[in-house]
Order: C-alpha cells, then structure tokens, then sequence
C-alpha cells in the first residue's frame, strides 16, 4: 500500500467524523421510533395480532364457555371443526344465503352509484353537492337504526311501501315476514344504503379519468356512449375494482340487518354466515364459531387475492 | 372542449325522484318518532303528525334508560378517536420519517390486519377482556379499539407528503426526534385528524357486533346495542318507541355530517383512491 495522499486522508477523517455523527442520530432516531411506536404495538400485539393467533389455533379445537380461564386446557381436534361445518345443513344454508346477499346486492349497488356519479359528473352542472351529499346521507347512519326504520317501512298492513303500492292497485307481500321475499327485502336496504358509497369513490375515479381521451374520441365522431364504453369504463377500471372488492367484503359480513329485521328468520332464509357464527358463539360452541369464522375470512383473502390478480394484469 | 350538453331537466327530475326515496326513511322516522301508535298504524298513513308529542322520547328515557345508552356511546367514541388519532400518529411518523430496528416487520404486521374481519377477534378477544376483569365495565368497549391499522396507514401516508427540512432544521437547532415529532409535525396533522377522527367516530358510534358480545348488563349497553335489543324485545311493535329511539341514534351523526361533510367525502375519496 502506498502512503495515502494528504488530500485523501483529510476527506476520509471529514467522512468519519461525518459518519460518527450520523451514527449518534441514527441511535436517537432509533429510540425515537421505537418509543413512539410502543404504545400502539403493545395494545395492537394484546386486542388484534393475538386473537388472530388464538382463534386460528381456537378452531382446531373444543374450546367452549367453560373454558375461558383456562383457554389451553382443551383438547385438539384437528380438523373436526372444518369438516362438521361443511357438513352442517344450517351452515350451509347461512352459506348460501350470504353467497346470494353478495353476489345479487353487489352488482346492483355498484351498478347504481356508478349511474349516480356519472350522472352527478356529466349530466348535471347545479346541485352537484346536494345531491352528493343526499345519497351519501345512508351510508354514514348505523345499520340497527336504519334497520329498524326499514321494519316499519316494510310492515305488511301499515308500512309506507305497501301503502304505497296500494295506491297504484299493488297488494304487496309479506317483504320480512315471508321466506321467499325476506332476503330480497335485506338486499334492497343494504343497496339503499350503500349506493352512496360506490358514488363517491367511482366520482373521485372519474376525476382520473381523462378529459383529452373523451375529447379525441368525440372529435373521432363516438356518441356519449360509445365514449363512456371505450373510455370512461377503461379509465374507471382500478376503482371499480377496488369499490368491488371492499363491498363485497363488507357484504360477506352482513350481520345487523338480519339481526334486528328478521332474527335470521323466516325458517332461516336470512341467517348470514356471521349471524350463524354469533349465535355459536352463544351456544358456547367458540371452537366451532372459531373454524365458521375462519371460513369467512378464507372467502374474503380469495376475494382480496383475486382483486390484486386483475389490477396487476393490467400493468 | 367537446360537446358542452343542455341543462338536461329530466334528469335533475331523475335525480330528485332518487333523492326523495333515499330520504324517505329519514322522513318517516323523523315524523313518526313524534306521534302516537294509533297513528303510525291508520291506513291510510298520514304524512304531517296530527297530534305530535314527545312522548316516544320520554318513554324511551324512562323505559329503556337511553340516556345511559347515549351516555355509553358518546365516553366510548371520545376515548376511541382520542386514542386512534394520538397513536397512530405516532406509529405513522415513525414509520413514515424514522430509522428504527423492526420498523419493516411492523409496517407488515399491522398492514396485514388491515383486512381482518371483527368476526374473527371477537372470541378470543371476549376470552381476554373477561380474563382482565374488563366485562361490565366501559373499558372492554374502548380498549381493543384504541388502535386500528387504518390510522397508521391514513398517517403513515400523511406524513410521508410533508417537507423533511422542517426536521432538518429543528436538528440544527438542536431539538430532540420525539420533540421534533410532537412541536412541529404533530400540529401540521390536523387535517388528517379531520379525517381520521370523523371516520374513527363514525366506526365507534356505528360499532355493533362487540359492543353486543360484551354487553352483560344494561349499564354498559351502547345505542345501537340498546335499540336492537328493545326492537327485538318487549317493545317489538311499539313502533313509536323504536323510531324515537332510531332518531336518538341517527340525529347526532346526521349533525355530525352537516357540519362537517367536505372532510367525510374528502376522507371517502381518499382511502378509495391509494
């Protein structure tokens, strides 16, 4: 090695000192991110990242009411609790009666508030905000409150809707009362109020949408709605995908509607999977609600996975 | 620009048509919670109340102490939004602007439980809250809900669009990290505070399956558990009572929302849009 320059060793001291300094902020830096992030660590470690821990390892268990002082004195018992809930015929029919609360109330609901804020983007030019505002109005009120409303509403012989169906010569049905209508009546509420929420997020997505691409492909002679086909939908593409999914999770979770409109009823044609869950967890059956509630969560994960599937092919 | 199109008269028609069935229950709870059974059950119905009274009101205060509900619900929020805005704040800056050790495992950790669903928790977190003594008392309400991933992602975020150089200088003139954090970033939060503590107030006031899981006696009942409880009670039909009780629940978020609506849509928009 030849004898290092004055110039070099000079800017290696200056380097040395420089990194000495760093090295002491980056220990108070260190400290300081660690004390500001305890607080929220350690409640988040106790009332989220461990029960997620219990109850995946609950599930694979016969814990039950008696066991809550002593949550690891239970027996194992591997997969029984899978298997009985996609053998339980109650089960099934909670199952399938959420898959028709998702897969009919969804569309419907996206399908409006995209209607709604095209509408409120393109068609009009006063009153925007009122509008807005008014449709979003459900979205922000507690489902019991609306719920109960909406029971009145429906009441067979006195409920404003088939008072007002009688009015044009209708004799309504029976909406919450009668198996064969009970859910349909639970979708129209939920899209009543969830509407406004596709709304405003599909409004602020079209913000993004471009204004010069609508601008050529008018001047290329395509009407209002070959425009909104080839160019709205296409630019609205990552929201819509992103309205779909967070509905739809939240769809899969129905839980008060049912419980105060119907109590699951008439002969189980609004038990929701959670509903069936909740009522286990009564029963003192938290292994088995564990293994129904794990099942939920695996059907909103695909949903979750498949959403980030279909944005990321189109990069 | 392209085609400018008409004022289009059938659709602002459409529109209002629209909004007035979206209003309706509002109007029909409003209006019914102020008259009498005989009259929320005529055929046919009769829109203006004829002989309005609070009698609903009262009831439901006497009856089914729905003061202590209110009461409940409103200690609950205050302590959720307090909590959820201080602590996650302080989680977001740090991993928004500091080196620490663990810093990317917690960021994937509490991201993780972004999508997690209550229906989940809600067992073992009945199982613990019982074990610290927590049920019956409004702590089992607040506690597992102090801190939500949402906030630290909203924060995160925030403070990620703020200028490095205010800290920069701070250091220069010899402030310490956590001082930096709480005299000069904290206060230039308060518009995603805005946001973040409307929609944590909105969650908390709204809350239902584990306010009803933990609800052993009346004293800790929230509304909405209060409400569900008495409609599916003695009181089923007693439509009168169960609207009066609907308007308790539904009118301070509906003021809520009036007076501060530009950052309930704000708020919307943004988490729609990441």
């Amino acid at each position: 090695m030849t004898a290092t320059s004055a110039p070099a060793l000079a800017g290696r001291k200056a380097a040395s000192k420089r990194s000495g300094r760093r090295g002491v902020r980056n220990a108070a830096e260190a400290r300081a991110g660690l004390l500001l992030s305890a607080p929220f660590i350690v409640l988040f470690l106790l009332f989220t990242a461990w029960p997620v821990v219990q109850s995946f390892y609950m599930s694979f268990t016969d814990m039950g009411r008696d066991d809550v002082q002593t949550p690891f004195g239970v027996n194992f018992v591997a997969l029984d609790n899978y298997a009985r809930a996609l053998g339980d015929p109650t089960f099934q029919k909670a199952a399938l009666s959420t898959a028709i609360f998702v897969v009919v109330g969804v569309p419907i609901t996206i399908l409006a508030g995209l209607a709604a804020a095209v509408a409120l983007d393109k068609g009009i030019t006063r009153a925007r905000g009122f509008f807005r505002m008014g449709f979003y109005t459900p979205v922000i009120t507690s489902i019991v409150a609306v719920a109960v409303v909406w029971r009145f509403l429906l009441q067979p012989d006195f409920g404003i809707v088939n008072q007002m169906l009688a009015v044009i010569g209708i004799k309504g049905p029976n909406w919450i009362g009668d198996e064969r209508t009970a859910l349909l009546s639970l979708i129209m509420m939920a899209v009543w109020r969830n509407f406004g929420n596709a709304m405003i997020i599909l409004l602020a997505g079209l913000q993004g949408v471009s204004a010069e691409l609508h601008e050529a492909a008018a001047l290329d002679g395509a009407n209002a709605w070959q425009r909104f086909l080839n160019v709205t939908l296409p630019g609205l593409r990552p929201t819509l995908l992103f309205v779909l999914v967070t509905t739809s999770i939240g769809y899969l979770q129905f839980f008060e509607e049912p419980f105060v409109m119907t109590q699951g009823g008439p002969l189980s044609a609004t038990l929701s999977a959670s509903m069936y869950t909740y009522q286990q967890f009564g029963f003192g059956k938290w292994g088995y609600a564990g293994a129904l509630a794990y099942l939920t969560f695996v059907v909103i994960l695909i949903v979750t996975v498949v959403q980030f599937r279909l944005t990321r092919e189109k990069d | 620009m392209f085609t400018r199109t008409k004022p289009r008269w059938w659709l602002y028609l459409l529109l209002s048509a629209l909004l007035f069935v979206v209003m309706l229950p509002f109007i029909w709870m409003i209006l019914g919670s102020v008259k009498p059974n005989s009259e929320l059950m005529a055929s046919p119905p009769s829109w203006l109340p004829q002989s309005p009274s609070l009698d609903n009101f009262r009831l439901l205060f006497e009856k089914a102490a729905f003061g202590r509900y209110f009461f409940n619900s409103a200690v609950v929020a205050v302590f959720v939004v307090a909590g959820n805005l201080l602590f996650s704040a302080m989680l977001g800056y740090a991993l928004a602007r500091l080196d620490f050790p663990g810093k990317r495992v917690i960021f994937g950790a509490v991201m993780g439980c972004l999508m997690i669903p209550g229906l989940v928790l809600f067992i073992p977190q009945f199982i613990l809250a019982a074990n610290l003594h927590l049920i019956g008392s409004l702590f089992a309400l607040i506690l597992p809900f102090l801190v939500q991933p949402f906030g630290v992602f909203l924060m995160r975020q925030f403070f990620i669009g703020l200028p490095k150089e205010l800290a920069e200088a701070a250091r220069i003139d010899g402030a310490g990290e956590i001082m930096i954090f709480f005299r000069i970033y904290l206060p230039l939060a308060v518009p995603a505070f805005a946001t973040l503590g409307i929609l944590t107030f909105l969650g908390s006031w709204n809350n239902f399956l584990w306010p009803l899981v933990v609800s052993v006696n009346e004293s800790t009942y929230t509304l909405p558990v209060g409400l569900a409880l008495v409609a599916n009670g003695q009181h089923q039909s007693d439509y009168g009572l169960l609207l009066a009780g609907a308007t308790v629940v539904v009118t301070p978020i509906l003021a809520v929302f009036l007076v501060f609506q530009r950052f309930f849509i704000e708020g919307i928009a943004t988490t729609g849009i990441k």
